[in-house]
């Protein structure tokens, strides 16, 4: 699902005391297929600009365009049930939405509410389950009696079980213990291959933005500071630093390295291995150009 | 260091009497001025030691002392003037409208005269660098404030423990850093010990002493350098080690000799600068 925004500006309580701007003149595509992360401070915009995804805002002025649907300052939402059921939103701490009296209603719910039929209702139920590896026992449980992991497993299956075209993430590891962020993002790396996914990782890790997406765009105060892939945006450590913004550790530690040894080292996407042998390298003196 | 001021004897916890034990006889101790760290992977037990610490629970079996008093219905409030606590959540615990009055509310809740309430207030503000937002909304702050502000009013009542119970995990990095950067001037500054509950690997490096929990038992007790060394094992509990202790072990596989545990940037490159040198 293609998705380009053209010039938009959000204007939070306009002509009012409170006005208050929080996206500014931004414009970007994401094409389909892609993993991207949109990357920024508190305050730079992109709760706003998640909710123009499916609608539940619409631009001040400019233009959002995703898939064939069209969201414009003027004029009304027409269509807006179909988008929605084509973009799912997973939002930050998913687990607090969740409602129902047993997993399996609070999974059906979405479905149900799209006019999806009871029997296709159950077996896209049971698909999302696997698909977010919770055994099918739990599906009579209360979703309140399982633990902080589980829960918000159980409330990104009521996204999945929509089957939405574009996944949109807020945050979505927030709180977890190392294990089980590592754990949830490698779900979401496969979920996106395996589905053809459109999706978008909305984060402060620089880290799983470069061990997951394939384009990046950093926000700043409610415009477009950067944009391009990972290796390439994550380099530009004097470009990052003046918006606060850290690089990726890895890298970081590749930009010191290459100062104190005065060697040919830099960023190519490799791993902590291949890392280690290009500095066992050059701590022993044998340089590949000797 | 000296003597301890926290100490768990034989500890033993669980939520029901037909629940699994959470916590199996755990015994540890911690000094004076000690910055330790706990750490294990979710449901491992670390935030119920840190809700036995203050006596929000209380054990079944053993003992918990503070300066020497064990913890038990008749103590807990004696306790809890020395064990100060914040919490994960910026905004579960907030109860003043403005900073001055949250931070305060410990120092009225004991009722420490005006004239130094005045003066602590001042004091534990500055201390985390919240000085001129005496009259703001908390609410209305970042998070790494947020967290500021619970941290002072947990300051202002001098406690000599302080738990921070995962208190940077719903924060963004900048947030963390701020936190990190305001422990650690308390620590300097202040005679208190503290414990902090945490999954984030480069604030363990900077502990004192980290204790590792696995399935409610102890599983280590050690300097974070001597923690990290052990990756194999702490990747069979579930947990991992920093970039750095990596890197250098990935180093070491390839005949880089280091001569110590490297445990940030700095360290690991004048490792690595000696070896070369050496060559």
């Amino acid at each position: 699902m293609e998705i380009s925004f053209k010039q938009v500006s959000y204007t939070y309580q306009p002509n009012t005391p409170f006005e208050h701007r929080a996206i500014n003149d931004l414009s970007m595509d994401v094409s389909s297929g892609s993993f991207t992360a949109i990357i920024g401070h508190t305050g730079s915009g992109k709760s706003t600009l998640i909710q123009h995804l499916n609608g539940l805002l619409k631009p001040s002025s400019g233009e959002v365009v995703i898939g064939s649907y069209r969201l414009q300052p003027e004029g009304k939402l027409k269509g807006i049930k179909e988008l929605r059921s084509k973009v799912g939103i997973v939002f930050q701490y998913p687990e607090h939405q969740l409602f129902e009296e047993t997993v399996f209603k609070d999974i059906a719910f979405g479905p149900l509410n799209f006019g999806v039929d009871r029997q296709e209702v159950e077996k896209r139920v049971g698909e999302a389950m696997s698909a977010v590896q919770l055994p099918e026992e739990l599906l009579v449980r209360s979703p309140f009696e399982l633990s902080g992991g589980q829960m918000r497993r159980v409330a990104i299956a009521g996204v999945l079980a929509v089957q939405p075209e574009l996944l949109v993430l807020d945050e979505p590891t927030a709180g977890l213990d190392p294990k089980g962020q590592k754990e949830m993002m490698d779900m979401f790396h496969r979920l996106h291959k395996q589905k053809s996914l459109t999706t978008i990782l909305v984060t402060h890790s620089m880290e799983d933005a470069l061990a997951y997406a394939d384009h990046v765009i950093i926000l700043n105060k409610g415009e477009k500071y950067l944009e391009g892939k990972p290796e390439d945006v994550f380099t530009r450590q004097a470009d990052l630093r003046k918006v606060q913004l850290d690089v990726p550790e890895v890298i970081q530690f590749i930009t010191k390295a290459k100062e104190r040894f005065q060697a040919d080292l830099s960023y190519h996407g490799q791993t902590i291995q291949e890392l280690a042998e290009e500095l066992a390298l050059i701590v022993k003196g044998a340089s590949r150009y000797e | 260091m000296g003597k301890n001021v926290l100490k768990f004897e034989h500890v033993w916890f669980r939520y029901g009497e037909d629940l699994p034990w959470v916590l199996q006889d755990v015994s540890f101790e911690i000094s004076r001025s000690e910055w330790v760290a706990v750490i294990g992977h979710n449901g491992s037990g670390k935030s119920t030691i840190a809700k036995l610490m203050n006596g929000l629970l209380f054990p079944q079996k053993g003992k918990i002392l503070i300066n020497g008093l064990e913890i038990n219905e008749e103590t807990i409030w004696d306790i809890r003037k020395q064990v100060g606590m914040v919490f994960q959540n910026p905004d579960n615990q907030f109860v003043g409208t403005t900073v001055r009055d949250d931070v305060a509310f410990g120092l009225e809740n004991r009722g420490i005269p005006r004239e130094e309430m005045i003066k602590r207030l001042k004091d534990s503000l500055a201390a985390v660098r919240m000085e001129g937002y005496e009259l703001h909304e908390p609410h209305r702050l970042s998070g790494g404030q947020k967290q500021r502000v619970a941290i002072a009013g947990v300051l202002a009542v001098s406690p000599q423990i302080i738990i921070l119970d995962e208190a940077t995990a719903m924060l963004d990095p900048n947030g963390r850093k701020e936190i990190i950067e305001t422990v650690k001037t308390v620590k300097e500054q202040d005679d208190v010990s503290l414990v902090t509950i945490t999954h984030d690997l480069n604030e363990v490096t900077l502990a004192d002493r980290v204790l590792v929990m696995n399935e409610g038992k102890v599983w280590m007790e050690a300097s974070p350098k001597d923690i990290f060394a052990k990756r194999d094992e702490l990747k069979e509990i579930g947990l991992d080690i920093p970039f750095v202790t990596k890197l250098a072990a990935e180093l070491t596989d390839r005949d880089v000799i280091l001569d110590s545990e490297p445990l940030n940037h700095d360290e690991l490159l004048e490792e690595l600068w000696r070896f070369h040198l050496n060559r």
